[in-house]
């Protein structure tokens, strides 16, 4: 039997050099250049930290060989076919995937912690350091599993994404969450399996209950936020395990989605806790639209759009989740490249949380072949819109509504908006004018006298505006 | 290894995960999120461990049932990872 305190030291140099290479992976995303580099000193990474545990634990070779050939071919497979608009749903389906096997790995702890060498040499039983790791890994675990499957459910469409309110939810999280602490802390003292199973049934139930309440609009902060518990819970195994390839690689991904869900908050100029107490962008759809919706607003045809953006110096495209869910992204690109042929100056502004998960909308893009850059930031086109001849929405609302700098009231104060405004004109493609956007909140852009609203499925107006450049 | 030596290296790791995400760039978040789901399925070392040993049968499947979940996120993630960030291109100059 191998003792895991007694790591040889070729093994514990090779897993550390498993966790710089995870380390050179996510520095490799620092340029889409070096990027492609650091995604192959992942894999290596990947590669070794399985050889080492494989010469160190040499038995049993062919079952592992079928299960890693089983999960392989089926991830494998799946990463190949999914459509790119369908990033957000697969991220959350591999979260819960790490979620429970942190739990099931923990479970084969409690159950055989001789194989794991957490077991305290004089007494046999198993090291309090290391049930509270393991109690903790398998908390994480359960929640990152049951948490990130709601997400799934709602990003795919299985489950509304409109926020599920329980009355008094607030009590029962609180008093959930306590309970694992408790038992957690109580784990030290008795490691009956009643006490185990009880932690990772808990933490299954209180996954649950913390994203149900958590409305559509804020799945980009769900998803970062899931995404950094899949880390911690790799962590807090790494931990149970002395492994320095987990540890490194745990606190790396719980840093990762930590920083991800402050970007996505600070774009939204919401409170991370205002997120996980949910309920935003349910309720209040209806008082908003109603007491503006008879403002007069113009329409334009596709004609309209193709004749006005054809003599413009510079156009800048606003893509938002409306885009992706038409798929109008390759028709876009081909309205680009005519304008582009046209000596038009054609720029892409991304709101941080347009789309469904951070950076989705800089990946539609790019399958669609815009290069990136030509695509742009917030913050470093935000001035460029009062020079700009047409600015053209596309599936974006709330990110360019005004009332975030100017109305208190507005549930979306304080938010960075997209200056759209500022443009010469604006066209604005929308389904129609009855719908709002996630938060709920009439757009003043809608009603100014430089906007012409383009009404129509996104993907079918962009192509009939190509076939009016065209002739 | 003792405990605060994990800690420390848990510790000096986050610092590093820190500055290491601050500097990717916004418009590769979504592959960073596909590699970072990746490169955490190292959790397969523990599903290993506990396929390999002998002991108990009951840890032996859920180690294995283990490595199958995290062999689809090994494979899916990094392929998913590659698939994407080959799509990011350069503006082509023409002439």
């Amino acid at each position: 039997m191998h003792e895991v305190a007694s790591t040889p030291a070729w093994a514990a140099l090779a897993y550390l050099v498993s966790g710089i290479l995870f380390i050179l992976a996510l520095r490799g995303l620092s340029s889409p250049t070096s990027s492609r580099r650091g995604n192959r000193f992942g894999m290596i990474g990947m590669l070794i930290a399985v050889v080492t545990t494989l010469v160190l634990h040499g038995t049993g070779l062919v079952e592992i060989a079928i299960a890693i050939a089983i999960g392989g071919v089926i991830g494998f497979v799946t990463a190949r076919r999914i459509a790119m608009t369908a990033m957000p749903q697969l991220v959350a389906a591999f979260h819960s995937l790490v979620g429970l096997a942190a739990v099931l790995v923990a479970a084969a702890a409690f159950l055989n912690p001789g194989a794991f060498g957490i077991l305290d040499a004089a007494t046999g039983e198993i090291l309090t350091v290391s049930r509270i790791e393991m109690g903790l890994g398998v908390a994480i675990g359960a929640i990152t599993f049951s948490g990130s499957v709601i997400a799934f459910l709602k990003l795919n469409g299985n489950m509304s994404g409109a926020p599920i309110m329980l009355p008094g939810r607030h009590v029962i999280n609180l008093g959930t969450l306590a309970a694992i602490v408790g038992l957690v802390g109580y784990f030290v003292t008795d490691d009956a399996h009643w006490v185990f199973f009880t932690i990772t049934a808990l933490s299954f139930v209180i996954g649950f209950l913390l994203i149900i309440p958590i409305g559509g609009a804020d799945m980009p902060v769900v998803v970062s936020m899931l995404n950094s518990y899949s880390g911690w819970a790799a962590a807090a195994m790494g931990f149970t395990l002395h492994n320095t390839a987990m540890i490194v690689t745990g606190a790396l991904v719980g840093s990762s989605g930590a920083i991800l869900s402050y970007i996505m908050c600070k774009a939204m100029n919401r409170s991370f806790i205002s997120v996980i107490a949910g309920g935003f962008g349910g309720g209040e759809v209806a008082a908003g639209g109603a007491a503006k919706a008879d403002r007069p607003w113009k329409r334009g045809s596709a004609e309209d759009a193709a004749f006005l953006m054809s003599q413009a110096e510079q156009v800048i495209i606003v893509p938002g989740y409306g885009m992706a869910v038409s798929q109008a992204q390759h028709a876009l690109r081909e309205m680009g490249d005519i304008l582009k042929e046209a000596g038009v100056t054609v720029k892409y502004a991304i709101h941080p949380v347009a789309g469904r998960m951070p950076g989705h909308m800089n990946v539609l893009l790019a399958e669609a072949n815009v290069p990136y850059d030509e695509v742009f930031e917030l913050e470093d086109i935000n001035s460029e819109f009062a020079q700009t001849d047409v600015a053209f929405v596309i599936g974006a609302n709330d990110v360019t509504n005004p009332a975030a700098k100017t109305d208190k009231t507005s549930p979306i104060y304080g938010m960075p908006i997209l200056d759209v405004e500022k443009a010469k004109t604006v066209l604005f493609v929308k389904r129609s004018m009855g719908g709002v956007g996630y938060a709920g909140v009439d757009n003043d852009v809608f009603y100014m006298d430089n906007t012409m609203m383009l009404l129509g499925d996104a993907k079918k107006m962009v192509e009939e505006i190509v076939k009016s450049m065209n002739h | 290894m003792d405990f605060i030596s994990i800690l420390s290296i848990f510790v000096l790791a986050c610092f590093i995960g820190y500055y290491v995400v601050w500097s990717v760039t916004p418009a590769l978040h979504t592959p960073l999120m596909a590699v970072t789901n990746a490169i955490s399925s190292v959790i397969v070392v523990g599903a290993l461990i506990a396929s390999a040993a002998g002991g108990s049968a009951t840890a032996k499947y859920l180690g294995l049932v283990a490595v199958v979940f995290a062999s689809v996120n090994i494979f899916g993630g990094f392929a998913v990872t590659e698939r994407m960030l080959a799509m990011y291109k350069k503006k082509e100059r023409k002439g």
